[in-house]
């Protein structure tokens, strides 16, 4: 493999995931025709119901939306050398932040609130991120292992805290008091009705923002260089006076922080109240994103309108084809993490004997 | 050629979306909540009620898996917005969301089971738990011969201990000595699911003497069934009839009718008699009961029979009152 020359960087970071997606597809079209459906009426259900109408387009922002934000948390710790598996749990605490600040100032004006809610999210993700920095740094426990199991404890400590403590007096299901109209993150379709009813909000503002910050932090700052010394060498980045304990503490903290702002677009936006379990894997998606996406902002932003497309599409598809069943469209969703996130190198080699030969060709 | 395929593919599917917009199906639609449709509780009771609707009348329904919260709202609206109702959703988690899309479209029609939604367009469907846990508690102590019976609800929830509460209220009305054991699962939602833990519980009753156990614990609930089985004692099963899951060891089961409550409501919608508000299903409506089958024929006397009769007359008449948990949080019995 070393003997190769590495691919252009087109085929890198364009061909090979597009061309991922399409192995994904059709995999995921095979099994549409083997249960008697139409795999091309499918498709295109799915790509009205993620572009064709206006709330439809809502709902897929709403979910890219959550989607950047655990990419983003997921590829800055990647350019550290660290995997971050604990998006979901940083996202899930993130969500006690929000609503704490916001049942404790309710009915103050959203313009108020929102940044307040911005600050808290990203407070208590940064938190429940920092303490698995924490202990890799000092303590050299798997930040893999300790991330994983901080989202079982974020699962029980959640639900202890909606069903025992803020859940009001007289409501059955698992909620907390619900935030004021006036306090709640205004939704896009307030401003322009083409998305109607639809969930998305102005966090979509915030995910853009944290991207270029993103783009910013690791390319154009002088930790963001630090973060990736450490990342591609730890030894020599120590030899060059980078301190890795601190390093690794405050990158997690920040994936943290940014996980923490899935809980801004849901508990703060859409849901206007804490629920159990308002993360709904959005956290694992990150991971898929990431890699797809190779942890650049650009492709975070890209592969997370692609998981929201295929979030909402398939919405769309359970209910127009009632033949294609929740079941199977999680399998189609599930192809394209597979080959994108597991398998996504899978390419690579063949790609790079084509790319070799062509250039021996060229050169006599 | 392949291109071209595709966007005719595209315009198919937008053409066709753009066609069920348009068509003002009169269907109902059922929304299944978290569990999934097949959880063999709540959700599949409420799919059951559908597909007996579907036999009778030929008529199709619509229905949806949500898979995130977020879909509730969602999924309401777009079968509004189709034109289906009555639109069924099984469940306190709809509450919310009903609230916020039910007064959006004043002309459809929703059901929500479990719950109370006050809306002029929302059927609040309520079942009275605990008037068909007193019939398996005088069941439970008829047959009892140590003269200790058990409860195992999954946690110390208002609605699990009106289920409780009327079955000890039961089996005093026949034995005013009789024993009632009472151990939750665990402390949280997570109980429900948590079977090994169940067999434990029950273990733990069947050891100190309890020779019926009555489970209120949704899907760990099994557990408690099957402990009662190994150990050559009896159980009652909860929700749907589980008779069949221990033929001659569960003694009966304490049904909840929700495929009834699905199936009247869109038999109403069909059938123009629609009507909004709350309604309570109890004994008189057969809204809850015990069931008797060929299952648990061999364990039931006739005598409990006519006990469980009697029993059902007099609550019906107002003759026997059965106190319901969730009024103020005490149990006399």
């Amino acid at each position: 493999m070393s003997a190769r020359a590495p691919l252009p960087r087109w085929v890198d970071i364009a061909l090979l995931p597009v061309l991922n997606v399409v192995l994904a597809f059709l995999i995921g079209g095979l099994i549409v025709l083997a249960v008697g459906q139409n795999p091309l009426q499918a498709v295109g259900v799915m790509v009205y119901g993620a572009f064709g109408y206006g709330t439809g387009v809502g709902y897929t922002l709403y979910y890219t939306t959550d989607f950047i934000f655990a990419g983003l948390a997921v590829s800055l710790a990647y350019h550290a050398g660290m995997f971050n598996i604990g998006g979901e749990g940083q996202a899930y605490l993130g969500g006690l932040g929000v609503i704490l600040i916001a049942l404790a100032l309710n009915g103050l004006h959203w313009t108020v609130m929102f940044p307040l809610m911005i600050v808290f999210g990203a407070l208590f993700g940064a938190f429940w991120a920092f303490i698995p920095g924490y202990l890799q740094a000092k303590r050299g426990s798997h930040i893999v292992i300790t991330t994983i199991l901080f989202n079982f404890i974020a699962t029980s400590v959640m639900s202890y805290i909606i069903t025992r403590i803020l859940k009001p007096e007289g409501v059955n299901s698992d909620e907390s008091a619900p935030i004021e109209a006036i306090s709640r993150i205004p939704r896009l379709g307030e401003f322009f009705s083409f998305f109607g009813r639809s969930p998305a909000n102005l966090s979509i503002l915030v995910a853009i923002v944290a991207l270029v910050f993103c783009y910013w932090l690791i390319w154009h700052s002088k930790f963001g260089y630090a973060m990736r010394a450490l990342g591609h060498n730890p030894v020599a980045a120590r030899y060059a006076g980078i301190s890795g304990t601190r390093m690794i503490i405050i990158t997690m903290a920040i994936c943290g922080a940014l996980a923490g702002m899935v809980a801004v677009n849901n508990v703060g936006g859409v849901q206007g109240r804490l629920i159990l379990n308002f993360v709904n894997g959005a956290g694992f998606v990150g991971i898929a994103v990431a890699f797809m996406g190779r942890g650049h902002p650009i492709g975070v932003a890209l592969s997370a309108l692609l998981f929201g497309a295929l979030y909402q599409g398939g919405q769309e598809l359970a209910f127009s084809m009632p033949g294609i069943t929740k079941e199977m469209i999680v399998t189609i969703q599930a192809m394209v993490i597979l080959f994108t996130g597991a398998m996504g190198d899978m390419l690579r080699i063949p790609l790079m004997r084509l790319f070799d030969r062509r250039a021996t060709a060229g050169t006599p | 050629m392949k291109f071209s395929i595709l966007t005719k593919a595209i315009a198919g599917g937008v053409a066709l979306s753009a066609l069920l917009a348009g068509a003002a199906l009169a269907d109902p639609a059922i929304i299944y909540d978290g569990g999934g449709k097949f959880d063999a509780s709540f959700n599949e009771a409420a799919y059951n009620g559908a597909e007996m609707y579907k036999k009778e009348t030929g008529a199709g329904y619509g229905e949806l898996e949500i898979s995130s919260d977020a879909q509730r709202e969602q999924f309401l609206r777009q079968f509004a917005e189709r034109g289906y109702s009555p639109i069924i959703t099984p469940g306190y988690n709809f509450v919310t969301a009903l609230e916020s899309v039910a007064p959006e479209f004043p002309d459809t029609h929703f059901v929500i089971l479990d719950a109370v939604v006050d809306l002029p367009n929302v059927r609040s469907v309520l079942f009275k738990e605990h008037e068909g846990s007193y019939l398996a508690g005088i069941m439970a102590a008829m047959k009892s011969e140590s003269g200790k019976i058990g409860v195992v609800p999954a946690f110390n929830l208002d609605l699990l201990e009106a289920f409780a509460c009327g079955y000890k209220q039961g089996a005093k009305s026949v034995n005013g000595d009789i024993e009632v054991l009472e151990t939750y699962i665990g402390s949280g939602f997570d109980a429900f699911n948590d079977k090994p833990k169940a067999v434990e519980v029950a273990k733990s009753q069947l050891d100190q003497g309890v020779d019926v156990v009555y489970q209120v614990a949704g899907g760990a609930g099994a557990g408690v069934l099957q402990a009662a089985a190994d150990a050559g004692k009896f159980s009652i099963g909860v929700d749907s009839n589980q008779n069949h899951l221990y033929p001659g060891s569960v003694l009966t089961s304490m049904v909840k009718r929700v495929d009834v409550a699905t199936y009247n409501a869109m038999m109403d919608e069909k059938n123009g008699n629609w009507s909004g508000g709350t309604i309570v299903l109890g004994l008189a409506e057969d809204g809850v009961g015990v069931a008797f089958d060929e299952n648990n024929a061999s364990i039931v006397t006739d005598d409990m029979k006519a006990a469980v009769e009697k029993a059902r007359q007099d609550i019906i008449s107002g003759a026997v009152e059965v106190h319901d948990y969730r009024t103020d949080q005490s149990c006399p019995a």
